[in-house]
């Protein structure tokens, strides 16, 4: 018995925000040659993978908690919150580095717990659960921290000093929570469930799925990850700074990378390999601008600009759901074997 | 195997009977209560008296999946698939095979695969996703995922509504594949020709009751219309009003298509009521969105009072003269949380506010006539029933004063007084010379209804049928099964 199919005629967003990746490493280095420096040194490829770095690692968070259908908008207090905690608590002695970094993590799990909770059992959309704990977070960090607070020892510092050829170690500690997000995703069942609460909560409930689960499992990640992006931040600046994740506007920049990357801001389809092109396309264009010494409003609205134009352009493919039945724009459909 | 419910208002005390290997035909009309009926099953919804019973034991579901597991599966109308996840994914879903702690993605494709082979489907890659399939292969992927529960029972709402001749075939392919194996379906359809075809039994239930089972050897389609039916249809709906005249053409089409529908001749005169008789899926929502400008022809024309007009939006439509109430009120016909007098100005006010002053005097005597029951003019459209939400969708097309007003399902899940109203507002329209183009799935609607009545196939309009037409002719011209003398 054969069957009719349809031939997909649209590329993918992954496909497109690569293209749109290449594109701006050429441009970039074009623009960078003619200021008469080399996009590929050493010294620049560094400074664009240390962009990365940070970005990513919340990004990547973001995407698991978009991809569930939620949002999260606690991540740059949980960023600060972390730099200060763990810097606090090391007070430059190499020997509390560990405990430093365990009681961290531990509050970040907290914290994505209390949010995942409120998603998941109050039926509060993520991006108020988490408006309120950013809130309340980013109460205590103001009323609790003038200035910087701690110091990181040299030890801890070196995680940021350190580089394996030209790629820095905070990058690779990036990349391979990256790839356990990838993993996670298309392996395991926590990940299938993840993209099917996304997807459609109610089909997956029918299907016996707990949704609850994937929901307080993305946000618990997501905020993990803020904080060791908070760590990273502190082993690079060397003292926890409590302002120093709003001042990334990680809340925002994440959930732009994420919906650059491809993945639907209502949750149930992208992926994280989008997501890092789009961190990557983020840090090329401010690589590229800083080169060009841009001021910093014309900085912003080239983001602000490649964000709404890659979204206008997913939208455009994402608008007419009913397949056309006449008409020259309808598929053709194809007999296969 | 025996299943027995005695049910509540919808379902007055219905019981059926399903053995293994047998296809078992439910028919009825819209409102009989095949759908709850299905639904109790389903474990969606539970009984308020009655038992089902499995292999003899009784069971009862408190949640969709108990049902599952118990071994009953549905294929609902509306798939519950995930657009965007494989057809793997799809049937998997919840139950995702491991090798040691990660899904087993190939082993899963691969078991998908020999589901869908066991089915007898070849050339369906269980690694597509779901969005990219026509609706018969989502069937399928439904169906799949049912064997894959091993139901053995299987519930299949209008399983051929959306389908085309050929995947009609391969669905009955499918279900005798099925049966062979033991499964039992429980088969819901409009189209008597392939209940009788199909099944072994049929059960006939009218206004929640049963009211007929026997083999399918000793039915035919009259009898089984006489037995869904049952009573005169003539009475129920009003008759035209006197001096009721059939005037000029206000609404033409010549040649009309978008990438929905094609081909669309059409005539609508002033004083007529024109009803478009289809399947699900032929192209009768799409149609009226053409005409009302939401998704505006590509080719032909539109006449409107003999003139050529480009129709390019709702707004340009509702300048012509024309009204659209929609299929999905609460979706698209009523802002919800606004009270009902800003929901009856809601057009007029954008649309033509000159009139507003003049539409805010007539709205308190356009709803005493229509019978609206509500506390206030302010009450939110959100707490009104399903009937006097309707009434209020009338009321704010009828502010605008329009010449042809276009009804998508304009009964749907509404209580038979509301219906009736809404019938009496159809023939009051017409006799005032407004042109009423009305799609309805009820075919004893369009048939006590429309002066003419106009069937869509495929996109395309199959035929035309006057007034009086049997059941039994429109339903062969929309689904393009042979002609039924009548």
């Amino acid at each position: 018995m054969s069957i009719t199919v349809r031939q997909g005629r649209t590329l993918s967003s992954t496909t497109i925000v690569f293209a749109v990746l290449v594109l701006a490493i050429v441009a970039g280095a074009i623009i960078t040659a003619v200021n008469g420096r080399n996009f590929f040194s050493i010294g620049n490829i560094d400074n664009v993978l240390t962009t990365m770095t940070i970005l990513g690692l919340i990004a990547v968070g973001q995407t698991l908690v978009i991809l569930v259908g939620s949002l999260d908008l606690s991540v740059p207090f949980v960023v600060s919150l972390a730099s200060v905690t763990a810097g606090g608590i090391m007070a430059g002695q190499t020997g509390r580095i560990v405990p430093a970094v365990l009681l961290t993590l531990l509050v970040a799990v907290v914290i994505g717990l209390v949010n995942g909770l409120i998603v998941s059992q109050l039926q509060v959309h993520g991006f108020i659960a988490t408006l309120g704990t950013g809130l309340i977070l980013s109460g205590y960090l103001a009323s609790n921290f003038q200035g910087s607070h701690g110091e990181a020892p040299r030890a801890f510092r070196l995680l940021d000093a350190t580089r394996i050829g030209p790629v820095p170690i905070a990058t690779l500690i990036m990349l391979g929570c990256a790839v356990l997000a990838i993993v996670m995703l298309r392996r395991t069942r926590l990940g299938h469930h993840l993209y099917a609460v996304g997807g459609h909560a109610e089909v997956a409930r029918m299907s016996g799925v707990r949704t609850a689960t994937p929901i307080i499992a993305a946000h618990v990640i997501c905020t993990v990850l803020s904080a060791v992006a908070g760590l990273l931040l502190l082993a690079r600046l060397g003292v926890g700074q409590p302002t120093v994740g709003s001042q990334g506007s990680y809340d925002l920049m994440s959930i732009a990378a994420v919906v650059l990357g491809g993945t639907l801001l209502s949750g149930g389809k992208g992926n994280i390999v989008g997501t890092l092109a789009g961190v990557a396309i983020f840090a090329v264009l401010d690589n590229v601008m800083g080169v060009m010494q841009l001021n910093p409003f014309l900085k912003d609205v080239v983001r602000g600009t490649v964000i709404v134009v890659a979204v206008a352009v997913y939208a455009r493919r994402e608008i007419d759901r009913r397949p056309a039945r006449f008409g020259s724009a309808s598929p053709t459909p194809q007999e296969v074997r | 195997m025996t299943k027995s419910f005695v049910g509540n208002v919808v379902l007055r005390g219905a019981s059926l009977d399903v053995h293994p290997g047998e296809v078992l035909g439910l028919v009825g009309e819209n409102g009989a209560g095949k759908s709850t009926l299905m639904k109790i099953l389903a474990g969606v919804h539970e009984p308020d008296s009655g038992t089902i019973e499995i292999d003899g034991a009784p069971v009862t579901f408190g949640h969709p999946i108990q049902a599952q597991q118990a071994g009953i599966a549905t294929v609902f109308q509306e798939f519950n698939l995930l657009p965007e996840r494989t057809i793997a994914e799809n049937i998997y879903l919840g139950r995702e095979p491991r090798k040691g702690r990660l899904v087993d993605v190939t082993g899963m494709e691969r078991e998908a695969r020999s589901l869908l082979e066991g089915l007898g489907i070849t050339g369906l890659d269980p690694a597509r996703r779901v969005r990219t399939l026509s609706v018969a292969e989502q069937q399928i992927v439904e169906i799949a995922k049912a064997v894959s529960l091993d139901a053995r029972v299987i519930q299949m709402d209008e399983p051929t509504a959306a389908l085309a001749d050929h995947e009609v075939a391969l669905l009955y392919d499918i279900i005798g594949n099925l049966t062979a194996r033991g499964v039992a379906i429980i088969y819901v359809s409009h189209r008597l020709r392939e209940v009788l075809h199909l099944c072994r039994t049929v059960t006939v239930l009218k206004d929640g009751e049963q009211v007929d089972t026997r083999p399918a050897s000793e039915l035919n389609e009259s009898t089984l219309v006489r037995r869904m039916v049952g009573r005169p249809m003539s009475s129920f709906f009003p008759p035209v009003r006197p001096g009721t005249e059939t005037g000029k053409v206000r609404l033409e089409l010549r040649g009309a298509g978008n990438d929905h529908v094609d081909g669309v001749d059409l005539t609508l005169r002033a004083g007529e009521i024109v009803g478009i008789a289809g399947l699900q899926g032929s192209g009768r929502t799409e149609l009226l969105e053409a005409v009302f400008g939401i998704a505006p022809l590509t080719r032909g024309e539109l006449l409107i009072d003999g003139v050529s007009v480009t129709v390019g939006s709702p707004r340009q439509a509702i300048r012509h003269g024309m009204a659209l109430v929609t299929e999905d009120r609460k979706a698209t016909g009523l802002a919800l949380q606004q009270s009902i007098l800003d929901n009856a100005l809601g057009v007029v006010r954008s649309v033509f506010p000159g009139r507003t002053p003049a539409a805010r005097r007539d709205v308190p005597g356009l709803l005493g006539s229509l019978a609206v029951s509500a506390r206030s003019l302010g009450q939110e459209a959100q707490f009104l029933s399903g009937g006097n939400q309707q009434k209020v969708v009338l009321a704010r097309w009828l502010t605008t004063h329009p010449h042809i007003v276009l009804l998508d399902e304009p009964t749907r899940g509404i209580d038979v007084g509301a219906k009736h109203a809404i019938y009496e507002v159809m023939r009051e329209l017409a006799a005032e010379g407004v042109a009423v183009l009305m799609v309805s799935s009820e075919l004893p609607e369009v048939i006590g209804m429309s002066d003419r009545i106009l069937v869509m196939r495929d996109g395309r309009l199959a035929g035309e049928l006057p007034a009086g037409a049997t059941e039994e002719s429109v339903l062969s011209l929309a689904t393009g099964v042979g002609e039924v003398a009548s």
